[in-house]
């Protein structure tokens, strides 16, 4: 299994991809090559984010990380 | 509206006390062209945008920008988590002690308070698109002032990620300016 930092490492990776590909698509809407590649890192990034929940606990709030895995209160900030 | 996520966008990990760079960094924390300047002007300008390919743009990178403000407040933190009072007074804040102790304020490294009148919006979309290109060049260009500073690999490496954004969100809002004279 996975380091917590690691799997923190592999969602940083995906995430860079998508929001990179995310900007482009906002001023490239038609692109249909770069629409797949965002479909397919972000379907990635979902499977990286699963795997640090279920065995690390939440990242996200308001109801986006349903897992009984850890705390969200007490996990590391991630400013410490 | 906004979802959190329990991490930063780049990891920053700064283990060695720095108030003199903590003090150079609150540039982009709370200075005219700060990453908090940024987010709240695309943002703001976002809801008088007349294309959808320009509001979208404007809504994205306003988001990043509120990860990279949290990217640069981790980093005064952690310059000036275990710093000793006397380094904080040779860095000069001993005035910004005084005031905020060793919390992390919206100022200049000058200790001017973030205002709002560091960010415009005309309601022009060609106005205001052009302004978003100047603030990403600005951004830059403290970036690369900021890593001319130091020579400490666990500051350089954020700075030279968050460099690199501002590059991007130009091109992204070059793309903009060039939609919006087409329309």
């Amino acid at each position: 299994m996975m380091t917590s930092t690691e799997l923190l490492r592999k969602i940083s990776e995906y995430q860079f991809v998508t929001v990179e590909l995310n900007l482009y698509l906002d001023t490239h809407p038609g692109d249909e090559l770069a629409r797949a590649d965002y479909y397919y890192y972000s379907a990635r990034l979902k499977e990286v984010m699963e795997l640090y929940e279920a065995a690390y606990g939440p990242l996200m709030n308001f109801g986006h990380s349903p897992t009984d895995a850890g705390s969200y209160v007490d996990s590391a900030w991630p400013w410490e | 509206m906004w979802i959190y996520q329990k991490k930063l966008q780049y990891p920053v990990n700064i283990t060695c006390p720095n108030p003199r760079m903590a003090k150079a960094l609150m540039a982009q924390y709370g200075g005219p062209d700060s990453e908090l300047g940024a987010a709240m002007r695309y943002l703001t300008q976002r809801f008088s945008m007349p294309d959808n390919r320009v509001k979208a743009t404007c809504n994205d990178i306003g988001t990043e920008e509120l990860g990279h403000w949290e990217m640069i407040g981790a980093m005064i933190y952690q310059c000036l988590r275990d710093a000793p009072l006397k380094e904080m007074e040779a860095a000069g804040l001993a005035g910004y002690y005084t005031m905020h102790g060793k919390g992390v304020y919206p100022a200049d490294p000058n200790g001017v308070p973030f205002t709002a009148s560091y960010i415009q919006c005309t309601g022009d979309p060609i106005a205001d698109i052009t302004e978003d290109m100047a603030a990403e060049q600005k951004a830059r260009a403290t970036y690369e002032h900021l890593m001319t500073l130091t020579d400490d690999a666990s500051l350089l490496n954020p700075l030279r990620f968050l460099r690199e954004r501002e590059i991007v969100h130009f091109q992204r809002f070059g793309e903009c300016l060039e939609i919006l004279q087409n329309l």
